[in-house]
């Protein structure tokens, strides 16, 4: 079963390409990425149970820790897309994280859950606590989700790292994508994704 | 053993051996004029003959993977947690081989047997034989089993080893390779401890240059030697903590050099059992194949120019507590199949057993592996 920001990754890519996907999970994406689009490919996960998911569901998965980056293992340009799905947010140094995806990626595909929701705006304003979403359903003590950020942080980062976006969505919590959410993406969009890759003379 | 054959077994199980005539030329150069192998199987070959697994066994193995022998046997083979019906390589999917190496000393020609050029032992005469040797070897056996290739070939710590040489000589003949607890080559530490092991059994005064069987003797204290270091090696700092701590035998210190702590009388244990059944010749040029043993050396030390013919599929395993074959040597191997585009899985095993752990019943790892091996397609299943 595919998440909604999974359906919109495999619209995003070119049949055939080669794909690296951080943080797989049980390799859902990846399989029906091989078996749609014909792509070849990794997955890299760190969570035992995923593993064993991933491997049972028939990806060639790696099991490895995102936050050691990804020089063990692999060459610069040695994929068409890295994408990583849901898991910026869970990352120690997402930054870093960036440059390792762009280094052996010629794109990158991510999605997040975004921070500048008007759901989690209006429950940081009117109760002062951290909040807690449907798509972000921790508390602020037991989440992986560590560096959250919202459409306007990422896209600041991008801009400082010379990155450019190439293509934008962002997704309500009924997965729609209306011609609202266009509007202010960063206030009505509860998941973002970004299909971005590194400007020439910023490596 | 127990009055019945549990229902997971592969049951009971009588070794064959077959004659080869056709000489070997190996490695070091010397030419094997003829030979024996042992060798068990478990399971049915299917018509198409894409079912069939070859299990390579590691320094101290031999053929005996699963099943027994006799209703007399107190143990199983050394790798009955992975083979039999419902277990990782299910025998009611696969057809299984596991043979005896050659210069090993369970019934193929090796050191123990009588040298066709003076009928005496072969002793320290047997010629060096290479993880090469051995898979070119092994491919002779597949041949008079019309096994033209296996659907996996399977093999832990100098198993894995042949494993990997296996997708190297004979890229068609296999289509998985499952490398547990390897390593593309050994380390210096690694070949340290081989030789502090091959040291104790040269000399040993009763080795006599490696005819100790015409002496009628065996040099017993250098393989008991080898043996403990190499028990140490396999064990992990935190396995051999939780399973003896500093328990003593006795309960007091006696302030001798007898049996005081238990990790002693185990080590003590385990070498009066090898002594026994092992050979101290082939124990030696066990220890040299795995020295030898670095397909990237004929590429300029260059892995991943070594594997540029691999075509087979990879599962590659490591565990955690593992320091003679540590997660890093296996990552190395990972490392060189991507940068070939080699489809390749790799899971890192959570667990304190040390290198010993891939002969342990450990249910992540079984199901690892089991989930592996479900993936393999054969003929006339709908998978």
């Amino acid at each position: 079963m595919l998440r909604p920001d999974q359906e919109i990754i495999g619209q995003w890519i070119q049949p055939g390409s080669r794909i690296l996907d951080l943080g797989c999970g049980d390799g859902a994406l990846l399989r029906h990425l091989m078996e749609t689009l014909n792509v070849e490919g990794y997955g890299l996960e760190l969570d035992d149970k995923k593993v064993l998911s991933s491997i049972e569901n028939g990806i060639h998965v790696i099991q490895s820790d995102l936050d050691k980056g990804l020089s063990d293992y692999f060459d610069d340009n040695a994929f068409d897309y890295v994408i990583m799905s849901l898991t910026l947010q869970a990352i120690n140094y997402p930054d870093q994280l960036l440059d390792e995806m762009l280094r052996v990626g010629r794109q990158g595909i991510i999605t997040f859950p975004n921070f500048g929701h008007w759901r989690t705006r209006i429950q940081l304003l009117f109760q002062g606590r951290m909040p807690v979403t449907k798509t972000l359903p921790n508390s602020w003590y037991n989440t992986p989700n560590i560096h959250l950020c919202t459409v306007a942080d990422f896209e600041a980062l991008c801009r400082q790292k010379g990155i450019r976006i190439l293509e934008r969505t962002v997704i309500d919590h009924q997965h729609r994508e209306p011609a609202l959410l266009k509007i202010s993406p960063n206030l009505l969009g509860e998941t973002a994704i970004y299909r971005f890759e590194r400007l020439p003379y910023h490596q | 053993m127990a009055e019945q054959i549990p229902t997971d077994s592969v049951g009971l199980i009588t070794p064959q051996t077959l004659h080869f005539d056709q000489p070997l030329e190996l490695e070091c150069g010397v030419v094997l004029p003829t030979y024996d192998l042992v060798y068990e199987s478990y399971g049915k070959l299917n018509r198409e003959a894409d079912n069939a697994i070859l299990i390579c066994h590691a320094l101290s193995g031999n053929h005996h993977a699963a099943g027994y022998h006799s209703m007399e046997d107190r143990k199983p083979g050394w790798w009955d947690v992975a083979i039999g019906p419902g277990k990782p390589i299910d025998t009611n999917r696969f057809f299984v081989v596991c043979l005896n190496n050659l210069g090993g000393c369970d019934g193929s020609t090796g050191p123990t047997s009588p040298n066709p050029e003076n009928g005496k032992p072969y002793g320290p005469d047997f010629p060096f034989v290479t993880v090469s040797d051995w898979v070119n070897s092994q491919a002779r056996l597949a041949d008079r089993l019309m096994i033209h290739q296996w659907a996996a070939v399977v093999g832990a710590s100098l198993g894995g080893m042949q494993t990997l040489q296996w997708s190297i000589s004979f890229p068609d003949r296999i289509r998985h390779a499952i490398v547990i607890a390897a390593a593309s080559k050994l380390t210096a530490q690694n070949i340290a401890f081989n030789e502090v092991a091959r040291q104790a059994i040269r000399t040993d005064p009763d080795f006599h240059q490696g005819r100790y069987l015409e002496h009628h003797v065996l040099p017993e204290r250098g393989l008991r030697l080898a043996r403990m270091l190499g028990h140490i090696t396999y064990l992990s700092d935190e396995s051999m903590g939780a399973k003896f701590g500093r328990e003593l035998r006795e309960g007091e210190i006696h302030y001798d050099y007898g049996v005081e702590f238990q990790v002693e009388s185990y080590l003590r244990y385990q070498a009066d059992a090898f002594v026994g059944k092992f050979d101290a010749n082939t124990y030696l040029l066990m220890t040299k194949a795995l020295d030898y043993f670095d397909p990237a050396a004929a590429h300029d030390n260059d892995l991943t120019a070594a594997l540029q013919q691999v075509t087979a599929q990879f599962c590659v395993l490591s565990f955690t507590s593992d320091w003679r074959f540590s997660p890093k040597r296996s990552k190395e191997l990972v490392r060189g199949l991507l940068n070939n585009n080699i489809r390749v899985s790799y899971a890192e095993i959570e667990a304190h057993q040390g290198h010993d752990a891939f002969l342990m019943k450990i249910p992540h790892y079984l199901n690892i592996f089991s989930g592996y091996m479900g993936r393999i397609q054969t003929s006339g299943e709908n998978r």
